[in-house]
Parts: C-alpha cells; sequence; structure tokens
C-alpha cells in the first residue's frame, strides 16, 4: 500500500488535480449527450412516423447498435482521426474534442432507438387526433417530441450513464494525457494498474455520486413535469 | 351565425370500406345537409364509426366517393372530430386549446380571447391551467369538444360523445352539443343510446351490419318506424 492521502480525504480536500479531472469527465460526457440528443431525437422521431423499405433493419440496426463495444467505437473513431485518417487534417486525436467524438457515435444509438420507441407509442395514441387537425409531418414530429419530453429524459439519462461509465473508447482516442484528456475513468484505469488505490477509489466514489445526483435530478425533473402536464 | 359553408352537403355516393376481407360499409348513400343534427343509430359494430371517420375525410372509400361541397378530396380545415376515446395532449386543457388554435392557423394575437370563450363555452374556466389527462371523463369530453370547436368547423363530427359518462356529465355534454348547433355548426353523431337520439336528433341514420337501414326525419322516425330492423331496435331488442 504506498503511502498518501486516503480516498476519502483526497475528495474531501478538494484536491485540484482530481476536481480538474472531474470536470473534464462531465464536460466530455455532457457535450457528448448533447450532441448525440440533436442527433439521436429528430432521428428516432423520424423512423417513428415515417415508412420505408428497409425500416425494420434500421430499427433491428439501432437496437444493436445501442450495445456498441466502446473499444471498437474507440478504434474506428481513431482510424478516422488519425494524421491518414478522412478526418485527420482537424487534428483533434488525443484531444477531448475526440473523446467527445467518439462518446458521441456511442451514445447516439442508445438516444435514438428509445426516442424511436417512445414516438411510436406516443403517436399511436394521437394519430388520429393530430390527423383530424390536418397537422404537417414537421408539425406532428414537433408535437410529438414536446409531449414526449419527460420521457425522453429517460433516454437521455441512459445516454449520460453509458458515455460517463465507458473508459474503452476515451483511453483509445484522448490517451489518458494528464490534465489534458484524463478522465474519471481513464484515470481510475491508470492508477489502479499503478497500485495509487486511494485516488482511483476516491476517483470511483465521485463517479458514482455524479451518476446518482443526474439520475436524481432527471428524476425530480420528470416526476414535477408529469404532474403539471399529465 | 356563420356564412354557408362549402362544406356541406357532404354526400356519399355507392360508398363500401372493405377491409381484410370483411365489408364495413357496403354501398352507403347519403346527403349530410345543414339543419338540425343527424344522428346515426345502430348496434356496435354497424359502421358508425367507420361512416363518421369517411365524412370526416380520416379514412378512404374502398369504393365509392365523397364529396364536400360537390368537391372531392376537401381537406379537414372546416370540419372537426371528437373520437369516442379523445387522445389529450400531455399539456394544460388551456394548452390543449391553444395547440388546436395554432393547428388551424388561428392568429395568434386572438388566441388568448378564443381560449376563454371555448373554456366558457364548456364550463371549465377553472380548471384551464389543469393537466389535461388528470380530468375525469366528462371534463376530457367537454375539453375534447372545446378542443375540437377551437377549429372553428362548419361540420362537427362526435362519435359515441357521452358513453361511459354518468347522467351529469352526459348532459353538461348534450348542452354543449344543442349550443353547437344553434350556432349552426352541422352536429353528425354517432349514439347507441336511443334516449339521447331521441333528445338531439333532427334527423336519423339508422346503420345495422354495414348498410343504412332507414333515414328519415327524428320524430317520424321514432313514432312510426318504416323498416323491421328500426321497429326491432326501438323496441328495444337486440338486433344482432
Amino acid at each position: 500500500m504506498p503511502d498518501g492521502p486516503s480516498a476519502l480525504q483526497l475528495v474531501l480536500s478538494g484536491d485540484p488535480a482530481l476536481f480538474a479531472i472531474v470536470r473534464l469527465s462531465l464536460y466530455v460526457s455532457l457535450s457528448a449527450v448533447a450532441l448525440a440528443a440533436l442527433i439521436g431525437i429528430p432521428l428516432g422521431a423520424w423512423i417513428a412516423l415515417t415508412r420505408f423499405p428497409g425500416r425494420q433493419g434500421i430499427i433491428v440496426l439501432l437496437n444493436a447498435l445501442m450495445g456498441l463495444p466502446p473499444v471498437v467505437v474507440g478504434l474506428a473513431v481513431y482510424l478516422a482521426l488519425s494524421r491518414s485518417g478522412p478526418l485527420g487534417a482537424f487534428g483533434l486525436l488525443f484531444t477531448a474534442s475526440a473523446m467527445i467524438v467518439a462518446q458521441t457515435v456511442l451514445v447516439t444509438p442508445i438516444i435514438a432507438a428509445l426516442t424511436r420507441q417512445t414516438i411510436e407509442d406516443l403517436w399511436l395514441e394521437y394519430r388520429d387526433e393530430l390527423t383530424a387537425m390536418n397537422l404537417g409531418p414537421l408539425g406532428r414530429i414537433m408535437a410529438l417530441i414536446w409531449d414526449a419530453r419527460f420521457s425522453l429524459v429517460t433516454a437521455l439519462l441512459a445516454g449520460f450513464g453509458r458515455a460517463a461509465a465507458e473508459v474503452g473508447a476515451i483511453i483509445i482516442v484522448g490517451g489518458n494525457i494528464e490534465g489534458f484528456t484524463r478522465t474519471m475513468t481513464t484515470a481510475i484505469a491508470l492508477e489502479t494498474s499503478k497500485g495509487d488505490l486511494p485516488l482511483a477509489v476516491g476517483l470511483g466514489l465521485v463517479l458514482i455520486s455524479i451518476v446518482i445526483a443526474v439520475n436524481a435530478l432527471a428524476w425530480s425533473v420528470r416526476r414535477a413535469g408529469e404532474r403539471l402536464a399529465g | 351565425m356563420r356564412a354557408p359553408s362549402s362544406e356541406l352537403p357532404i354526400k356519399f355516393d355507392g360508398v363500401t370500406v372493405a377491409a381484410g376481407g370483411v365489408t364495413i360499409l357496403d354501398d352507403i348513400a347519403l346527403t349530410l345537409a345543414p339543419g338540425l343534427p343527424t344522428v346515426l343509430i345502430g348496434p356496435n359494430g354497424s359502421g358508425k364509426s367507420t361512416l363518421l371517420r369517411l365524412a370526416m375525410g380520416l379514412l378512404a372509400p374502398s369504393r365509392g366517393r365523397i364529396t364536400w361541397g360537390g368537391l372531392e378530396h376537401v381537406p379537414p380545415l372546416k370540419r372537426a372530430i371528437v373520437f369516442q376515446r379523445p387522445a389529450m395532449l400531455r399539456r394544460s386543457a388551456a394548452a390543449n386549446l391553444r395547440f388546436a388554435l395554432r393547428a388551424a392557423g388561428i392568429p395568434h394575437a386572438e388566441h388568448a380571447r378564443r381560449i376563454a370563450e371555448l373554456l366558457e363555452l364548456v364550463g371549465l374556466h377553472a380548471l384551464a391551467d389543469r393537466a389535461a389527462r388528470r380530468l375525469s371523463g366528462g371534463e376530457q369530453q367537454r375539453l375534447a369538444l372545446a378542443r375540437a370547436l377551437a377549429r372553428d368547423p362548419a361540420v362537427l363530427f362526435l362519435d359515441e360523445p357521452t358513453a361511459s359518462l354518468d347522467p351529469i356529465a352526459t348532459k353538461a355534454v348534450e348542452d354543449i352539443i344543442r349550443a353547437v348547433s344553434e350556432r349552426n355548426i352541422k352536429v353528425v353523431m354517432a349514439t347507441h343510446d336511443l334516449g339521447e337520439a331521441r333528445r338531439l336528433a333532427g334527423e336519423i341514420v339508422m346503420l345495422h351490419r354495414g348498410r343504412i337501414v332507414e333515414t328519415g326525419a327524428a320524430a317520424s322516425f321514432f313514432d312510426a318506424p318504416q323498416t323491421p330492423e328500426a321497429g326491432a331496435f326501438l323496441a328495444g331488442e337486440l338486433l344482432i
């Protein structure tokens, strides 16, 4: 056991290095969820309301992609962003942006698939009314997304849980560079293998607390919303 | 009072609806003209709801044609429908009305006034901010009526608007329907409640097994039905 502060002391003392790691982790994962929501919610709603050949196949694929292995996403994004890759010119590899890209790829199918299911269920309920109101496709999609907003919070949460917990994708494209691309999960992996267990345990505690806090917040938003909007 | 609308008359000409080998409506010829409420009666499964959907334009006939004011394929801008189980949007009562006003292209400046009027008409002004899905069955039915009226329709279709309501809620809904009819909005309503048909109808259309068995002024229909099916239905026998 190496000498040094205990896990709890580290967390309670507000260690600046630890604080920077936590902040970067939140920045990466929340940005990825926001981007994935911008892509996944309209995409899921569109698939829910549109009939086209191969739709069933797309839905199966989307559901399957919910279980994408993070390391595979990391590898694919690594290849795309590396100097010789198609997006190499942007020089994003081993930056926070690269980690956001990787987690966006990971989270978008989750949000799109859950949105598709939610919107399709709501559409079955609303179809007659919205058709009788002579509402166009855009109006329908907007109305359904708005009325499903509290259920969609669950989709965003699932996406955030996935992003906050994964290590495989960001360690490949971020490189776990101290003070630059070191996040909670990559630091835990590194410190555990180095034997600095207090830091690893401290970060683990912070990570779990954040996930619980975010879920609690979203849950209360959802409950309050359902009380107000039905 | 409203100017005569191009929606009426709605004419059914040899209209048949078949789905999956089952004929739901068979060779319907019917004219819905301005005037007192037209009430569709008949047992469950006789095709009343399907006829309303056709007249609303939500469903296309398998054969035959439907015209609104002499034209085919008229978008439902001046028609509105209250379904048997209206879906309440997950918003407040007032927001449900605002949504319908916006969908109908009513200028934003008029929304507040129209919402207040409509809530007053259906007696829900005290519940404007209540979540629509938290309203009772009767209140939801009245809100659905207000939402349909938000479109400022020339024709209002009602599918069993008082099914599963208690007498007090039923009376509230029927009073609104009468008020609507007095505003020269053509009411076309399906019911299997003969008492309700007697209370509201100016004209009766009786359906049985997808066919019209009898039509006529309500008074003469109830006093002297012309067909054995209508007689049996009025006598309270089970029409199968």
